[in-house]
């Protein structure tokens, strides 16, 4: 197998994959959103319970997809628990950037939070698979912003 | 470039020495293509051919009383003459270029749908077309108000002739494929066709992946119209065929109008071209129709019946070796298929399948292939699916298969 294969696919990744953790609802969610990506049929929907002062007590998902977009969902599930949605929106950026090479901003205050999304980096290498990797993280900040369907095509 | 003697056996390294992608590593290694029924690769003879226009024989065509505008002519119209031949229609005047089957399909939703449809006709379709055989019918349901109706296929992906006589009270226009690009059933076109003539509807087929596989022959079949693409038939892209009877293009409104689609224009009013150019309208895709022409008198050299033998021997060792690895299931497996086979493994999506093989050179397709309604009906988000063609071998198959058992190997 391939060097670039074995980053893609650590075990990491295959052990969410196949066991994604808080693969559940939320009843009393106080967002949820849908996310699709039309390429390759994938479909969650993401629940979020926010505080009043807008801190994730809870975040979970449920769906079908392939290993990337599930086991990114999954650990972006066990990280986003008691950030901020501020915290959120830059915790995506900066996955976006990695996934993508691009450019990241700073991630100050955050770095061991970066540092355990570094096992999807893989997927740079990978261009088709950049939106299987960032499909729940599109998807959760559409919750935030109170939308409730969000398609990767664009 | 080859051409086969019909009584030597199959000689696919020959074939594949006409294709210079062949020569092309990926990633290293020699490249399994197993993605045709997306777009074929293309023969040298097909690439010669357009250059040689471009670079001896090229002008704009129709217009020019110079011989470079006549040569060009004459290598236009002639592959005309070669595509009429293929499909054995009665005259040119019955082949229609288009850029593409999407093309043909909503030329013929557009102008013989406004025409002669109204509003409560029923349009038959199937549950595995593509979608280009849905949408165009939908936007006309928008527009006029048809009705839409669906005819279900049995769970291996078979024909159901049962369930298509049932639907047929009210139909004006029967529009199916004739081979599904997921499950690769061949529908029985001869049959249908009878049976919607009977009950009063005209038939088109999408023949986008029938003519790739089998011999069609118009007045056999006997539809009213069929459309497929040049560039699935080992032809450029940009180019692709629309079959109409004369008498119903005859009766049809242009579709768009410019050059090339008049007689005679003044402004008060204008005149149409004969047919086919009258579904022609502006500059046509010249060296592309060339470069169709060449392809299909690449296929004759080598002879139609011949590949689809050579791709049923290669299907039925692909289902016999794909059916090997733990946990895969093919989807479609109607008696008498042609080289499509589309598959899931249960314990890996399509798309990580796709990654995975395409690191060990061997290209396939995951994904809905433009056919979410049959996905749908099938209970999968999405297929893997290899496709075989006239260049395919056995070597390409086991490479597909044993990068299937790294993929299980991964994910179990
Ligand atoms: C059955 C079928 N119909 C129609 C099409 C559309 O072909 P094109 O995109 O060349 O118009 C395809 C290919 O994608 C096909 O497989």
């Amino acid at each position: 197998m391939s060097d670039d294969l074995r980053d893609l696919y650590q075990e990491v990744i295959l052990d969410h994959g196949k066991r994604p953790r808080n693969f559940r609802q939320i009843d009393n969610a106080s967002h949820h959103a849908h996310g699709h990506n039309p390429l390759c049929g994938d479909q969650l929907v993401v629940y979020l319970a926010l505080d009043e002062a807008g801190v994730v007590q809870d975040v979970s998902f449920v769906g079908k997809g392939c290993a990337i977009s599930t086991a990114s969902a999954s650990l972006m599930t066990e990280i986003l628990k008691g950030k901020s949605e501020a915290q959120a929106k830059r915790l995506f950026e900066l996955f976006h950037a990695m996934c993508t090479g691009e450019d990241s901003p700073s991630a100050e205050g955050l770095e061991d939070e970066m540092e355990r999304l570094e096992v999807l980096s893989g997927v740079r290498e990978f261009p088709s698979r950049v939106k299987c990797a960032t499909l729940a993280w599109h998807t959760v900040t559409a919750a935030m912003a109170g939308q409730d369907q969000i398609s990767t095509e664009d | 470039m080859t051409v086969m003697s019909q009584t030597a056996p199959y000689d696919v390294e020959a074939v594949r020495a006409d294709f210079p992608i062949f020569r092309t590593d990926i990633r290293g290694k020699p490249l399994a293509f197993l993605d045709s029924g997306a777009s074929a690769q293309k023969p040298q003879a097909v690439l010669d051919a357009m250059n040689a226009v471009y670079t001896s024989g090229y002008a704009n065509v129709h217009r020019g009383a110079y011989l470079l505008s006549e040569r060009a002519t004459a290598a236009f119209e002639g592959s005309r003459e070669i595509v009429r031949r293929f499909i054995n229609a009665r005259s040119v005047k019955e082949i229609v270029y288009t850029r593409n089957a999407t093309e043909g399909i909503n030329l013929v939703a557009t102008s013989y749908g406004r025409k002669f449809l109204k509003q409560g006709d029923a349009v038959l379709i199937s549950e595995m077309e593509h979608h280009a055989n849905i949408v165009p019918w939908q936007l006309l349901r928008e527009q006029i108000g048809i009705e839409l109706r669906i005819v279900p296929i049995a769970d291996d992906g078979s024909w159901r002739m049962d369930e298509y006589k049932k639907r047929l009270d009210g139909v004006k226009l029967v529009a199916l494929t004739h081979t599904s690009n997921v499950l690769g059933t061949v529908t029985p076109a001869k049959e249908i066709t009878a049976l919607a003539h009977a009950a009063g509807a005209k038939v088109l087929l999408d023949g986008s992946q029938a003519v790739v596989h089998r011999t069609v022959d118009m007045q056999d079949i006997d539809c009213d119209f069929y459309v497929f693409t040049g560039h699935k038939l080992y032809g450029p892209t940009g180019i692709g065929v629309l079959y109409g009877k004369a008498e119903l293009l005859e009766s049809m409104p242009p579709y768009q109008g410019g050059g090339d689609m008049i007689r005679i224009v003044t402004f008060e009013k204008s005149t149409w071209a004969d047919l086919p150019h009258k579904f022609e309208a502006g500059t046509p895709a010249i060296v592309e129709a060339v470069g169709l022409g060449a392809a299909i008198q690449y296929i004759e050299g080598i002879g139609i019946e011949r590949i689809a033998q050579h791709e049923t021997q290669l299907l039925n060792y692909a289902t016999q070796r794909l059916s090997a690895v733990p946990g895969l299931n093919i989807q479609g497996t109607a008696a008498g298929k042609a080289g499509v086979i589309s598959f899931t493994l249960d314990s890996a999506h399509p798309h990580d399948i796709s990654t995975i093989v395409d690191r060990a050179g061997v290209a396939i397709r995951a994904g809905h292939h433009c056919a979410q309604p049959l996905m749908q009906r099938l209970g999968v988000p999405a297929t893997a699916r290899a496709s075989l063609a006239m260049y395919s071998t056995k070597a390409e198959i086991d490479r597909l298969a044993d990068a299937l058992d790294t993929v299980v190997e991964m994910f179990s």
